[in-house]
């Protein structure tokens, strides 16, 4: 069988699956896997065969999607995932946990965002230096935001008016009117614009710089920087906590989560993440999700293939969930039973079980998922 | 004479669009740099007027982007010794000018002369390309942090890959220069630390001359072939060449097909212009953009030396170089390099830990440590000399 393929497991493990739009490039490789009788999704699912800790995870995954199929059915929702060398973005049901579509994009898509109203999707195309405007009901591209060059990650303003958007080749933070598409207007930060943040009532915008290291805080009304706070290194995401008390930045390379104090500026706490049998150089904390209550926040920790729960009042960590590789962003279901996970080197979605906090699925999605998020009807 | 000019000042100028409130800390540190030989065997090696500066400036400014928000001010002041100039004056003339620090791009013979006579005065050394391991052993000093790789850690993070790849068998092909013989050795421990074999040695001896002419290819196309004829098996050939005199005229003219790595093929090495991973892309760009040129492993040392100290001045929020050894040194030091994990100090030598690109020019082909070769304490730490076998007692 399958003579044409390497008998390297692992090497098989990269090629393409069948049906994504990766690059033109890959076309070949992508008809040979045709051949491989297990077909794609038991080769997304039997990844890491060196972990027995992980062997145990997978059949549990396996048991309990069983279980979760046998219980009520959630709402089912739609979650857009963006697939960075897919140049796709993969549609999933939520209720069937499985992917129901996969859209053609521009080049290196990476942030992702829904209009408050559900009725467009905004997806970073940083390598085509703009961001694309789909319409949800018809999966077409209808349009594009003015970006600066090589969009990253965006937020919208509370009210769904303003896109703000991090352009990591120029250094700024460019601000759209989300409704006549135009720049309102742009604010120099540090060197790497990554991570952005607003807060609840839509005052402070927040951005992280990933070569700065820091977090600029800037007063939405008169786009000046307040303050420019010093994290660990490769500052890569911010999150308010819903009720503004708590300003969260993950660094990536630091391996650390900086508590700010949106009033004082100041950190407060630094939240450190310790696995055993993995060295700290590994642990890279990027995406986080507070849940709507403010209790618990959810922090992806890259290359170290694990979510960290963390306990917001003791910033203790509860537990950590074993996902797929190098997981980068988190988006809760709007009924928050599920939290889904964005892994870009297993080319899959962890579902975790939010209530029970356990992992109950993956789902294939297209080449290298990074971004990801849920219309909340 | 010295060529010198004051640089950054402008760029500072230029990127201060926000002035500080208090009065800037201004920091000035030295490019103290070798002219590096035109005997290249490619003539895309040659190397460029503004090599490992062209780094250091990216440094600059990228530090004065951060200055401008923390009320910070960074110049290099650049001085290139002609050959044959004494690196000791130059290096005391930058220190005389105020510089706290100096990135060196230094032979390890005049690196050790400058750390020596620094000693007394204030300024920490950056070596930025000198691997020769003996300056992280028995000739360590306390004033000198290494950014550059030891050749043990450039040989260890290929013998990884090729144990990985099950490559065990190595022909080694080593030069006639002392470097060469000293990569050699670094091979043949790196085979002994990571159980590959070297199944024969052949020496490929400098018969001095130019390295191109216009025949070209035609008689190298018959030499190479009867250097590697009749070899016990093996699975990949391993070139010795620091002095650049035959490495890359092996690839596709070995008498029994197969791969070349080390000195031409697959090489180890700090930093490659093709690479572009962990949003290194970014950085290739800033550079490209600047100065037209791809930013190679000199350039990219001298970017992190300069980027340690604007992390060091900034979380110290000092100048003073005392105090900037002491946190480059300490737990709370770590910096990233676009090399996927952070990198740190070692502080029993001060060598820059850090992962090893594995290039074969045009594309970054894996980056070594490599799944599976664990330590205790940081896996980086299973590439080069590590705590237990160092020979450094820092004065």
């Amino acid at each position: 069988m399958n003579m044409t393929l390497t008998n390297n497991f692992r090497a098989r493990l990269l090629l393409p699956f069948t049906g994504e739009g990766g690059p033109t490039k890959w076309g070949r490789m992508r008809a040979l896997e045709k051949t491989v009788p297990n077909g794609p999704a038991s080769v997304a699912h039997s990844r890491d065969t060196f972990s027995r800790e992980r062997e145990k995870g997978r059949a549990f995954r396996m048991f309990a999607a069983a279980a979760v199929f046998l219980s009520a059915p959630a709402h089912a929702f739609t979650a857009y995932v963006g697939n960075e060398k897919g140049n796709t973005i993969t549609v999933i049901d939520t209720d069937k946990l499985e992917a129901v579509k996969t859209v053609k994009v521009g080049r290196r898509p990476r942030g992702i965002e829904l209009s408050k109203d559900n009725s467009e999707l905004y997806v970073c195309a940083g390598d085509d230096d703009t961001i694309q405007v789909l319409d949800t009901k018809t999966l077409k591209i209808t349009g594009n935001l003015p970006s600066g060059p090589d969009p990253e990650l965006m937020i919208l303003s509370p009210d769904g008016r303003t896109v703000f958007v991090s352009n990591e080749n120029d250094n700024l933070v460019t601000m759209i009117d989300a409704k006549t598409k135009r720049q309102i207007g742009d604010v120099p930060v540090g060197v790497e614009p990554e991570g952005m943040a607003v807060s609840p009532d839509g005052r402070i915008l927040v951005n992280t710089s990933e070569t700065t290291n820091m977090a600029h805080l800037i007063d939405t009304q008169t786009k000046q920087i307040i303050a420019n706070v010093l994290v660990d290194a490769r500052p890569r995401f911010a999150a308010f906590k819903p009720d503004a008390s708590e300003l969260w930045v993950s660094s990536e390379i630091g391996g650390t989560v900086a508590v700010i104090d949106p009033k004082s500026h100041a950190v407060t706490q630094k939240i450190r993440f310790e696995i055993p049998g993995l060295s700290k150089e590994a642990i890279q904390p990027i995406g986080i999700s507070f849940t709507n209550d403010g209790k618990r926040a959810f922090v992806a920790l890259g290359p170290a293939n694990r979510v960290a729960v963390i306990d917001t009042a003791t910033k203790k960590i509860e537990k950590y969930l074993l996902v797929g590789q190098r997981v980068w962003h988190l988006a809760f279901t709007p009924d928050e039973k599920y939290l889904l996970t964005a892994n870009g080197v297993s080319n899959d979605v962890s579902v975790i079980d939010v209530a029970s906090l356990k992992v109950v699925k993956s789902i294939p999605v297209g080449a290298f998922p990074w971004g990801i998020a849920v219309a909340t009807k | 004479m010295i060529k010198r000019c004051v640089i950054g000042a402008s760029i500072a100028a230029l990127l201060s669009i926000l002035p500080a409130a208090a009065e800037p800390l201004r920091v000035k540190f030295g490019v103290l740099r070798q002219q590096h030989s035109s005997e290249t065997l490619s003539i895309l090696d040659l190397p460029a007027e503004d090599d490992t500066l062209a780094g250091a400036l990216i440094g600059v400014a990228d530090n004065n982007t951060t200055g401008r928000f923390t009320g910070q001010s960074y110049e290099a002041i650049d001085a290139k010794l002609a050959s044959g100039e004494d690196a000791v004056a130059a290096a005391q003339k930058l220190v005389d000018e105020g510089a706290i620090a100096i990135i060196a791009d230094l032979p390890a013979d005049d690196l050790l002369h400058v750390a020596d006579a620094l000693k007394s005065r204030d300024a920490l050394l950056f070596n930025v390309s000198a691997t020769d391991d003996r300056l992280r052993e028995d000739d360590c000093r306390a004033n000198v942090v290494h950014v550059a790789p030891t050749r043990s850690m450039l040989t260890d993070g290929l013998a990884q890959y090729l144990v990985w790849k099950q490559w065990r068998r190595w022909l080694l092909v080593k030069g006639s220069h002392p470097r060469d013989e000293l990569l050699a050795a670094a091979y043949r421990a790196s085979a002994k630390k990571f159980g590959a074999k070297i199944v024969d040695e052949r020496v490929y001896v400098d018969t001095e001359g130019g390295r191109r002419s216009d025949s070209g290819s035609v008689q190298t196309q018959r030499l190479i072939p009867p250097l590697t004829q009749g070899a016990p098996a093996y699975d990949v050939l391993i070139a010795a060449d620091e002095s650049e005199v035959f490495g890359n005229y092996l690839p596709y003219r070995t008498w029994d097909p197969r791969p070349v790595a080390g000195s031409a093929g697959l090489a180890p090495m700090s930093w490659d212009a093709a690479h572009e991973q962990w949003g290194a892309a970014q950085l290739q760009n800033r550079f490209r953009k600047e100065f037209r040129r791809g930013m190679n492993a000199r350039d990219h040392q001298a970017w992190v030396a300069a980027r340690m100290i604007g992390e060091a001045a900034t979380r110290a929020s000092s100048a003073d170089p005392k105090e900037l050894a002491a946190f480059l040194t300490g737990p709370d030091f770590s910096i990233a390099a676009f090399k996927g994990v952070r990198l740190s100090v070692r502080p029993w030598n001060r060598q820059l830990r850090q992962p090893i690109l594995l290039s074969d020019g045009r594309m970054t082909v894996s980056v070594s440590p490599q799944e599976g070769f664990l330590h205790q304490t940081s896996e980086l730490d299973t590439l080069g000399v590590d705590k237990p076998e160092t020979k450094c007692r820092l004065k």
